[in-house]
């Protein structure tokens, strides 16, 4: 009835993932009672879960990726203890248990993390940075987010119903086969990953075709804002990249769940195939990541300078450069595995070459702030602190493209600390800049700026307190995933490294209270103008929030800089024009589709792993009988009234028309 | 365990390789760094004496050097991971004093099994060698794959069942060392290093003798005893009988090693191994 599921799934055994799952299961049931009992359930139903706003969706996607930046970081610190203590003793975390963290933090980090907050950004910003009123697909769009908490959602559900992957987390065959993984870890691994993927694929080619099909007049591709560039570089690689996942992980799956041999020693099964097929979607996915920090960086460097982008065609160039040759480099992930000197040395030169672009970027933020006028607010200190350290990690990855090299460093601490030191100098940093900077955007106040200095300062020195050491680790011969270690040399580094963890605890603690702060002197910190940072293109040109249609009329585009180009010559049409012409706006219906079909995919996802087959079939047949609903539908649009949008609009005129006179004499 | 201490020509050409190109890049990114900073603090708009120059935003000449830079740099660097891969290309061998040994390695669930075929004795985690003696590896997995790694030696390759991959080594200095998996293996993994013995070479003659008179014997059946999953604790040493043994294991003759339940499951097959080149 129940497959293998049973009661000796709950690790009744192990205090620490039953403690942990008891308090978010608490949580939770606390967050619903307080929903349902204050009556704002329906609020949520109509108003976010049903949502098609990209707006809306957008903040979903953050507010999901923060929160499993807390149970990623929760893994990290307890890594970190385990190996701080773990010198010639077991530690505290036995070899399953802390073969799970490292396998379930790096899968939570990139796909449960990353993904969903550079994803969520680009949801919230980049409609409105091409002046357009929603995304080229607005319920396949809810479908993708709704998609990515369900594979969140079986992560964290293997905490207390059986275990998570103890295999790492790219869960390499053999080791993740039937034969030598025989738990239902691998299995909430892969379904989890097929299932966000799905999520991450459509975000994919929705947002391609948002940027390639929805651009308002006068958006030509050599006038966007550098985010959609990097956006769309970033969802090219999504929807080329993330196919050879999923069908990597069918093909493991495959192997353990029929009997193939894919993978496995025998049968002829080949893993050196595994390993080319997950880095050919691996490598990409780095650049998936970090492209948008890129454009995150761009959007604040220049604002906080007051200047526009410099080189920006230079800028274009090297983010399509960097988008095609990562997917030529995958093969420096195993230098070691054996192929001759002629295919390593290729590879890695090829590795090299996309340093070039990235480097070329670095020089033109350098110039970007030569001349400038910079403000030094917090979106513009994690842009420098960006710049400083990711060319240290650029340089320890350059090194390590450096085959040679790589034969001494391959799988050590110091790749540990490189790949973090891109991470989270880049892609997170990049994150915490993107928040920062549009968070008046989406909500219409600021953020405290002494917490998220404080926030900054912490993370900053955290980070460096807790890599370093491992960079120093990596050279003493130390290599990743020991469980326990007696070599006495690398003691002292896990230690500082412990350390430096706590310091950057710190720094996640100063940005929660951040928020907090934030939004308790929400009144004080309000932005009414829409444009709160002198901003120079069109997310700053509508209110904050933006109203559901985003922008009263098209803006119509004259340069690069489209809103400080309109700023500077005062010229915004319905500025100029005492009483614009509104007209009827048609706005996408809200649909449940995602949230049901999300739903459906969690309950076949969940007997997937436990080889409950009548639930597999229940979930699969909901979760198209969900589709075949949606396909069904009469009526997906709606309409506002323009006596509806004119009352919104006035209301954010008279504000900003202050702003536009005073910024028009500059 | 130092890399920057090495014991053998190759690390040291590994570790020299390591050093020249984190200078090559430093010459670039000390002063990127620099003038970021520079640049961030004399542009703070707080500082009346820096100018405003708004319309900077393109200069033919300073995108030329911006190009310029990171491709020279990529351009002197690919001719270091050129040479460097051909010249440590670790299935070239190493010239050494003497006659060259011939090594056999298995990673094991979780321990080293190395065969010495010539001399017809094998031992577990602990790795004999002569000083300045041309080490000869052939290198293979018994189940998952691991990566054998003595970082004060050198270049690190991968262990893969049914695959036979080379290793070229030579340890320079009578001592002890230390060398450990360098690829996760599973839950007995952080107990898979392994004491590397440098001894003289006159010494190893006698060496080989001592383990020869060994009482136990490694065939088909106590290899089939050892790869079992396990962690081994002591330094157990081996009359070989077979000296075709490693053969069979990579071949898969003798079926993979099994895992934690599926025991008889295992290695039902016995398809013929690939080599890894």
């Amino acid at each position: 009835m129940l497959g293998k599921l049973d009661w000796s799934a709950i690790p009744f055994d192990q205090p620490i993932p039953l403690i942990a799952g008891a308090v978010v299961l608490v949580g939770i049931l606390a967050v619903l009672a307080w929903v349902v009992v204050k009556g704002h359930l329906p609020y949520l139903w109509h108003e976010w879960i049903t949502s098609v706003d990209h707006k809306r969706i957008g903040v979903m996607y953050i507010l999901l990726a923060s929160v499993m930046l807390l149970r990623g970081g929760s893994d990290a610190i307890m890594m970190r203890i385990q190996q701080a203590v773990a010198y010639q003793s077991q530690g505290y975390l036995p070899p399953e248990h802390y073969n799970q963290i490292f396998s379930a933090h790096g899968t939570i980090m990139i796909f449960f993390v990353a993904m969903p907050f550079v994803i969520g950004l680009m949801n919230l910003i980049v409609p409105l940075q091409l002046g357009v009123r929603d995304v080229a697909f607005p319920t396949l769009n809810s479908v993708g987010f709704w998609l990515t908490a369900t594979g969140a959602l079986l992560v964290n559900l293997s905490l207390v119903i059986g275990e998570f992957a103890r295999t790492g987390w790219l869960a390499f065959p053999p080791l993740s086969e039937l034969s030598y993984s025989p738990g239902v870890g691998v299995d909430y691994y892969a379904w989890s990953l097929q299932i966000s993927g799905v999520g991450t694929l459509v975000a994919g080619i929705n947002l391609v075709t948002t940027v390639l099909k929805l651009r308002t007049k006068g958006m030509n591709y050599l006038r966007m804002p550098m985010f959609c560039w990097t956006t769309l570089a970033s969802n090219l690689l999504i929807v080329a990249a993330f196919p050879i996942l999923t069908a990597t992980l069918a093909m493991l799956l495959l192997d353990r769940y029929l009997g193939f041999h894919f993978f496995t020693n025998e049968a002829g099964g080949n893993v050196m195939m595994f390993m080319n097929l997950i880095w050919a979607w691996g490598h990409p996915e780095v650049y998936i990541l970090v492209l948008p920090a890129f454009g995150i960086f761009s959007e604040v460097v220049s604002t906080f300078s007051g200047k526009a982008l410099f080189g920006y065609r230079s800028m274009v160039l090297a983010t399509m450069a960097i988008c095609v040759i990562s997917f030529m480099v995958w093969l420096h992930h195993f230098f070691t595995m054996g192929a001759g000197p002629d295919v390593n040395a290729i590879f890695g030169i090829a590795s090299m070459i996309i340093a070039i672009p990235t480097g070329v970027k670095i020089y033109n933020w350098l110039f970007t702030m030569y001349g400038g006028r910079i403000r030094f607010e917090t979106p513009m200190l994690w842009s420098i602190g960006f710049m400083v350290t990711f060319i240290i990690g650029g340089l320890t990855g350059v090194l390590v493209a450096v085959p040679p090299a790589d034969f001494i460093l391959h799988n050590s601490m110091f790749l540990v600390a490189h790949f973090h030191n891109v991470i989270i100098g880049g892609v997170l940093f990049g994150a915490f800049a993107g928040f920062e900077y549009w968070f008046p955007k989406a909500f219409g106040f600021r953020l405290d700026e002494r917490w998220g200095k404080l926030a900054f300062w912490f993370t900053f020195l955290g980070f460096y307190v807790t890599f370093i050491p491992l960079y120093v680790a990596g050279m003493l011969g130390m290599t990743r995933r020991m469980q326990h270690y007696d070599v006495a040399a690398w003691r002292p580094w896990m230690l500082v490294a412990a350390a430096g963890m706590a310091v950057l605890t710190i720094g996640v603690i100063c940005q929660i209270v951040q928020l907090v702060v934030s939004i308790r002197n929400r009144e004080a910190l309000r932005d009414r103008t829409g444009d709160p940072w002198d901003g120079r293109s069109l997310e700053w040109a509508t209110s904050s929030p933006p109203p559901v249609f985003n922008f009263a009329f098209n803006p119509d585009v004259r340069g690069e800089d489209a809103y400080w180009d309109m700023k500077a010559r005062a010229q915004q049409q319905s500025l100029e024009h005492g009483g614009p012409e509104y007209q009827d706006i048609e706005m996408p219906r809200n649909s449940p589709t995602g949230f049901v079909c999300a739903f459906f995919a969690t309950i076949m996802g969940f007997a997937l792993i436990w080889h409950i087959w009548w639930m597999v079939i229940l979930g699969g047949i909901g979760a198209f009988a969900t589709f075949v609903v949606f396909a069904w539908r009469d009526h997906d649009e709606y309409v506002i009234p323009a006596e509806e949008v004119a009352a919104i609009d006035r209301v954010n005129l008279e504000e900003r028309r202050s702003l536009v006179s005073m910024a028009g004499t500059v | 365990m130092n890399l920057l201490d090495p014991q053998g020509p190759v690390a040291a050409a590994n570790s020299t390789i390591l050093v020249d190109s984190v200078f090559i890049m430093l010459a670039i990114v000390v002063p990127t760094i620099f003038a970021i900073l520079a640049f961030a603090f004399w542009f703070r708009a707080s500082n009346p004496k820096a100018k405003f120059q708004p319309d900077f935003v393109y200069s033919g000449r300073v995108e030329m050097v911006v190009w310029a830079i990171p491709a020279l740099t990529v351009i002197l660097l690919g001719g270091v991971a050129w040479i460097g891969s051909h010249q440590l290309d670790p299935a070239a061998p190493v010239p050494g004093t003497g006659s060259p040994v011939r090594i056999q390695a298995v990673s094991l669930d979780w321990k080293w099994l190395f065969i010495y075929p010539d001399q017809r004795i094998a031992t577990v985690n602990t790795l004999t060698v002569p000083a300045g003696a041309e080490l000869n590896f052939q290198l293979t997995s018994s189940s998952v794959m691991n990566t054998f790694f003595i970082p004060q030696l050198g270049s690190m390759i991968y262990t893969m069942n049914g695959m036979v991959t080379k290793l070229n080594l030579r340890a320079d200095n009578e001592g002890k060392l230390q060398g450990l998996s360098a690829h996760f293996s599973g839950d007995g993994f952080p107990d898979m290093m392994f004491d590397v013995n440098v001894i003289s070479p006159l010494a190893f003659p006698d060496w080989v003798a001592t383990t020869a008179k060994s009482d136990a014997v490694l065939n088909e059946d106590s290899y089939k005893k050892l790869m079992q999953q396990g962690i081994e604790k002591g330094r157990p040493t081996y009359r070989l009988d077979d000296p075709r043994l490693f053969d069979l294991i990579a071949t898969q003759h003798i079926p993979p090693g099994p895992g934690p339940e599926l025991a008889s499951e295992a290695g039902r097959s016995h398809s013929g191994g690939h080599d890894a080149r």
